[in-house]
């Protein structure tokens, strides 16, 4: 015990004052931890971790870790992080969204990253609400609950995330829950070692909106939930399509080689400096060779 | 000295180049697209990244991500794609980010006029984003002033840590004329300014004589945060009013402290006038001829051609208002720019010359316009 808290220290900021903002019993502490594990397994240098996110309770993360870290717009941190990869490629830019955020505001952003496959970490914290608004209904809130915005019960039918990275193009992808917190950082790491987009579903809940609304009791009550209708993929390939449907598969669910955005850019740096002599471009100046 | 006949989208690409920038993100829209056509050829010849993102929204915050991680960057688009811009404009000035978003206008609202030339983008280039914010909008004339202009944005750029916005007509971006490609050690490029404090002593977000706070690169060994929500001298959010007033006041002092260095004009026979021109963009042009017809007939016409437009240069517009009995204002607009004019001048001195239907205001308009004053 007494190692694993020196190790979230070395990667905690010691200039920011502590609690964070996210409610007692909430599971985004528990992804922060897994990521840390993950990151401290790898052994990366911290000057080299970026850290990006968007808006809403997971977008409060990196602040309180000691990264590069940017703080973005509702639903954009994988386009502000796909500028940032660019220009610096040696960065491992690691971004964290929730569900609102990378699926609704951000799912344009969501799956054409995927599509581009560049080299970035996506965790998406799946809690199926908007928890820092007050609990209205998000792209993953499941059919018939309760929401702020969904009073008499929510009709429209949830994204899967995994299932649309997948579609989308993206190289690896993986789901596990803040139950499987050691699951967890072990799913980031390989995340965070794949080149290429990666996709970390990690399986959250808010007690304080959706479970207050949907009577699913406190925080521990919600684990043990995640505990219970969660399953590996080696034992959900054993069950029946329609008992699979009710569970949460965890595990490596996709993982493919494909070359990255970046090594492919390369070659069209490549091949436009085929075309020119760079020091032509300086004799000529500006204009001076189309 | 090379001389070719160049397009005002493409001198702006160039401009990009010779500024030093390295990165361009955008998503394809008339009449903007050639400066994207000719920097995805460009860049990669230089080393440089090109980028075609999935919308305005996606372009511009990579460009801000590629600036937080120390190249220069650019977007481009028009009116449509602007608008959605908005969002990360505000951003890149609330976490002081250099960048360069040009805005090639065309008739709006909304889908309006692609290839028709409009300068009503005016005001949402000064207020387009939530808050009050501090910001730099440069416009040329010609091709060859969307050359330095767009050189000159970068170096505001990078020297204000702020986002600059250059504005074109559609008639200057698509016309193509004479340019004199100036040599490459004439042009001054400005970076921005690193640091070499112990990383543990280094402020992102910190008071400095400028006002100015430096800015390494993610990546270069100074681990820090950036936010858009109102953050305290290291970059963490605050509440805290004693940290978000000075917050307010330094990044407008940024910009406010600095106006010789950043408002541009040209006065052209402003000494003798009666009635003074002011005017921007291609109108300018057109204001100009009007000037000369009218001084051909013993009219004392002056002009003064904005190069600036925000922050507004309002002591020089004061100084000519004491000369001048009358300022007429030509905009391709119902009367924008008009407004700070009037604000500072008083109506009963501005006589405006608008039209936002696509056409270009012809020097005749402007000349009807004098003979009134």
């Amino acid at each position: 015990m007494a190692r694993s808290e020196h190790t979230a220290y070395a990667y905690l900021r010691t200039t920011k004052k502590f609690p964070n903002i996210w409610c007692a019993g909430c599971g985004i502490g528990i992804v922060m931890g897994a990521l840390i594990r993950a990151i401290d397994r790898i052994g990366l240098d911290k000057d080299d971790v970026a850290l990006v996110s968007g808006i809403g309770c997971s977008g409060r993360m990196p602040v309180y870790m000691d990264f590069n870290t940017l703080h973005t717009t509702h639903g954009r941190a994988l386009a502000f992080a796909t500028g940032l990869k660019l220009a610096q490629p040696k960065l491992h830019v690691i971004v964290v969204m929730g569900d609102g955020d990378a699926l609704a505001i951000g799912g344009n952003h969501f799956i054409h990253a995927a599509r581009r496959n560049i080299d970035l970490t996506a965790i998406v914290i799946n809690n199926s609400i908007y928890g820092m608004t007050g609990g209205q209904y998000s792209p993953t809130t499941p059919l018939e609950s309760r929401t702020a915005t969904a009073p008499y019960g929510h009709v429209e039918p949830p994204f899967p995330i995994c299932e649309l990275s997948i579609a989308a193009g993206a190289t690896f992808v993986a789901r596990s829950t803040v139950y499987h917190a050691i699951e967890l950082d072990k799913l980031i790491e390989k995340a965070i070692r794949k080149v290429g987009f990666s996709v970390v579903e990690a399986v959250s809940y808010c007690h304080t909106t959706y479970g207050r609304m949907n009577k699913l009791g406190s925080s521990v009550d919600m684990m043990r939930m995640l505990k219970d209708h969660s399953v590996t993929l080696a034992a959900a390939e054993k069950l029946m399509p329609e008992e699979r449907a009710m569970k949460i598969v965890r595990g490596v669910l996709h993982d493919v080689e494909k070359p990255d955005y970046i090594t492919l850019y390369q070659q069209v740096i490549e091949r436009a400096k085929a075309t020119i002599d760079g020091k032509e471009f300086l004799r000529a100046g500006p204009g001076g060779l189309e | 000295m090379t001389v070719r006949l160049m397009q005002g989208n493409e001198a702006v690409g160039w401009g990009a180049i010779a500024a030093g920038c390295r990165f361009y993100a955008g998503y394809p829209i008339t009449p903007s697209t050639e400066i994207a056509e000719m920097l995805s050829r460009e860049l990669p010849k230089l080393g440089g990244i090109f980028i075609q993102m999935e919308d305005e929204i996606a372009s511009l915050a990579a460009c801000i991500g590629a600036s937080v991680g120390g190249l220069k960057a650019m977007t481009a688009t028009s009116g449509p794609g602007f608008s959605l811009m908005q969002e990360h404009i505000g951003y890149a000035a609330m976490a002081e980010v250099p960048c360069v978003i040009v805005d090639v206008q065309r008739l709006g609202p909304s889908t309006g006029q692609p290839t028709s030339p409009s300068q009503g983008d005016v005001m949402q280039a000064r207020w387009g984003t939530h808050g009050d914010h501090p910001i730099i909008v440069l416009y040329p004339t010609s091709v060859s002033e969307a050359f330095d202009l767009t050189v000159t944005a970068f170096n505001f750029a990078e020297k204000y840590r702020t986002p600059v916005i250059l504005l074109l007509d559609e008639v200057v971006g698509h016309m193509r004329e004479r340019f004199e490609s100036p040599p490459l050690e004439e042009i001054q490029v400005i970076d921005r300014m690193g640091t070499d404090v112990p990383p543990e002593w280094y402020k992102p977000f910190g008071d400095t004589i400028s006002d100015v706070p430096p800015m390494p690169s993610f990546g270069s060994g100074y681990r820090y945060h950036i936010t858009g929500l109102y953050h305290d001298p290291m970059g963490y959010p605050t509440q805290r009013l004693d940290e978000i007033n000075p917050w307010i006041e330094r990044v407008h002092r940024k910009i406010n402290n600095h106006l010789e260095d950043i408002l541009l004009y040209r006065e052209e026979n402003v000494e003798d006038a009666n009635v003074v021109i002011v005017a921007y963009g291609a109108t300018a042009r057109s204001a100009r001829h009007a000037m000369k017809l009218a001084r051909q007939h013993r009219h004392h016409v002056g002009l003064v051609t904005l190069y600036t437009i925000w922050p507004f240069p309002e002591e020089m517009i004061q100084r000519v208002a004491r000369i001048a009995r009358r300022i007429v204002v030509p905009e391709m607009n119902l009367g924008q720019l008009a407004l700070e004019v009037e604000r500072l001048v008083g109506r009963h001195k501005v006589i405006r010359v608008n039209r936002a239907d696509g056409e270009m205001i012809s020097p005749q308009m402007i000349l009807d316009a004098l003979e009134g004053a």
